[in-house]
């Protein structure tokens, strides 16, 4: 009966839209199974992640009060008020971070499978593009409950902004809405927030999954020397799309799991003239930078350390976005290639100097 | 001959269409750099009474827009402070058991003179001057 109405919907818009591609294209998509299938599910379970942010981001809207004397106190009203409000804040504030650790975890997988190379490296790029501004959101929403943490983060986050050269007093106070962290930063960040990313982010991720879709699931070179007849694939529909649901059901548990036993403090409300309190740290994402930053020194020959700091740390991230354009001879006799040491040494930094940065 | 009309028509379009181009997108560049409000001209503020301030203690005070940090040190001295460290923007804290001014945020260190010690402050903190008159803490900018 419900089959039988399925097919008559189909046939119904079939006649209208012509819609057999689609479902050529359902039927033949495929993916192949190796050591490394796993890697598959990592983009899906940020782009679970991230459907679920923008179901509680909208939800939370519907109770925040931007504003110097409004958002903190809205932002108690959620979680002490309203129902479920607590749930759905910690939801969001985990989501987020998981987002970002799912994100990470793609995006290396993706690098050390070589998965960049033509011709994928649109889809890197738009990747990218996507990891940076799913940063914005974290950096953005961090300071909408107003409190005393995300106001000193903002300052400095902001202040980074502007030792860069040339444009970043200007790209500072437009990022502030003034000289200082003031409602008006609050208020700008909040339209970067729920506006502005949420336009970009969405025009990047239709790319990047077009992109996908339209070129298939990435083999490994392992995968590919395996002679035709031998190489395994499993269907997309229905047998990889179940396992990818039943994957975000575990993680939609383990989601739940970690908003109910650690939820996130709301903390102090912000007070522009009170100092900074001891211990402060910035997101853990964030946190191998403001690390290194710390171990620069003032000044390096004759550059400020901040400004060092910056440079080198753009120019990295701009260089690791391009990585699919830089042409690097594989050396046929080599046990390990140039790129995959430069990614385990850029992974190790990032953990070394996280951990140093928890230590402290 | 109407080929060279063409391109002649198409470099007008594409000149006009640059003008309209920058019509718009000059103010709404301008509307995102946010308009300069007057600042408070605050050359000195009363900070509360000398005798009920502890000693070897700080308090932050706001001077103008500014934050300031006043110190009382253990000899009983009055010292003021600009209060945002030179780094990147925080509000410093009065150390009382090292007698230094910190910094949370990354871990620079000032004496009471304002001089950056340690850590990653590339300048000093400006110094303010502190005068008590009838038991009344005045903080004012020192004459430059």
């Amino acid at each position: 009966m419900f089959d039988n109405s399925i097919s008559k919907l189909v046939n119904w818009l079939d006649t209208r839209y012509n819609i057999s591609p689609v479902k050529t294209f359902i039927q033949h998509k495929k993916v192949p199974v190796h050591k490394f299938s796993f890697f598959y599910y990592l983009g899906g379970i940020t782009l679970f992640l991230f459907i679920v942010q923008v179901i509680t981001g909208i939800m939370l809207l519907m109770y925040y009060k931007p504003g110097e004397d409004s958002a903190f106190e809205s932002v108690r009203f959620i979680v002490t008020e309203v129902n479920f409000g607590w749930l759905i804040r910690n939801v969001h504030s985990w989501s987020a971070n998981l987002m970002l650790l799912f994100a990470f975890a793609h995006m290396f997988s993706v690098f050390f499978t070589k998965a960049y190379e033509k011709p994928r490296e649109l889809t890197w790029v738009s990747g990218m593009i996507l990891l940076i501004m799913a940063m914005g959101f974290g950096f953005s929403g961090y300071l909408l409950p107003w409190n005393e943490l995300a106001f000193f983060a903002t300052k400095v986050g902001t202040d980074i902004v502007g030792v860069v050269p040339f444009i970043g007093d200007t790209l500072k106070e437009v990022l502030r809405g003034g000289d200082d962290v003031t409602g008006a930063t609050l208020s700008r960040f909040y339209g970067i927030h729920v506006a502005i990313l949420p336009l970009f982010t969405t025009i990047f991720l239709v790319m990047h999954l077009f992109f996908v879709q339209k070129q298939g699931m990435h083999e490994p070179a392992s995968f590919k020397k395996i002679p035709e007849e031998k190489k395994r694939y499993t269907p997309f529909f229905p047998n990889f799309a179940l396992k990818d649901a039943l994957l975000w059901i575990i993680v939609l548990n383990i989601l739940i799991f970690l908003a109910l036993i650690f939820p996130w403090e709301l903390g102090l409300k912000a007070d522009p003239f009170a100092s900074a309190p001891a211990g402060i740290k910035p997101e853990w994402y964030f946190m191998f930078m403001f690390q290194t930053l710390k171990f620069i020194p003032a000044h390096v020959l004759f550059i400020e350390g901040e400004i060092l700091g910056v440079l080198v740390f753009g120019l990295a991230g701009l260089m690791w976005m391009l990585v699919p354009f830089v042409k690097v001879k594989a050396k046929a006799g080599a046990k390990i290639q140039l790129m995959t040491i430069i990614g385990i040494v850029i992974v190790a930094f990032i953990v070394i100097m996280t951990i140093l940065g928890y230590l402290e | 001959m109407p080929l060279n009309r063409r391109k002649f028509i198409n470099s007008l379009l594409g000149i006009g269409g640059l003008g309209g181009l920058v019509t718009i997108i000059y103010p709404a560049l301008s509307f995102l750099k946010p308009p300069k409000l007057a600042k408070p001209n605050v050359n000195s503020v009363k900070a509360g009474s000398a005798l009920g301030f502890p000693a070897n203690s700080s308090k932050i005070i706001k001077f103008g827009r500014k934050p300031v940090i006043l110190v009382k040190t253990a000899e009983g001295n009055f010292l003021a402070l600009a209060g945002t460290c030179t780094h990147l923007d925080c509000i410093v804290q009065y150390k009382e058991d090292t007698k230094q001014i910190w910094c949370a945020c990354h871990n620079g260190v000032y004496d009471l003179n304002g001089r950056n010690v340690s850590g990653p402050p590339p300048r000093a903190l400006d110094n303010y001057t502190v005068k008590v008159i009838k038991d009344e803490i005045i903080i004012t900018t020192q004459a430059v």
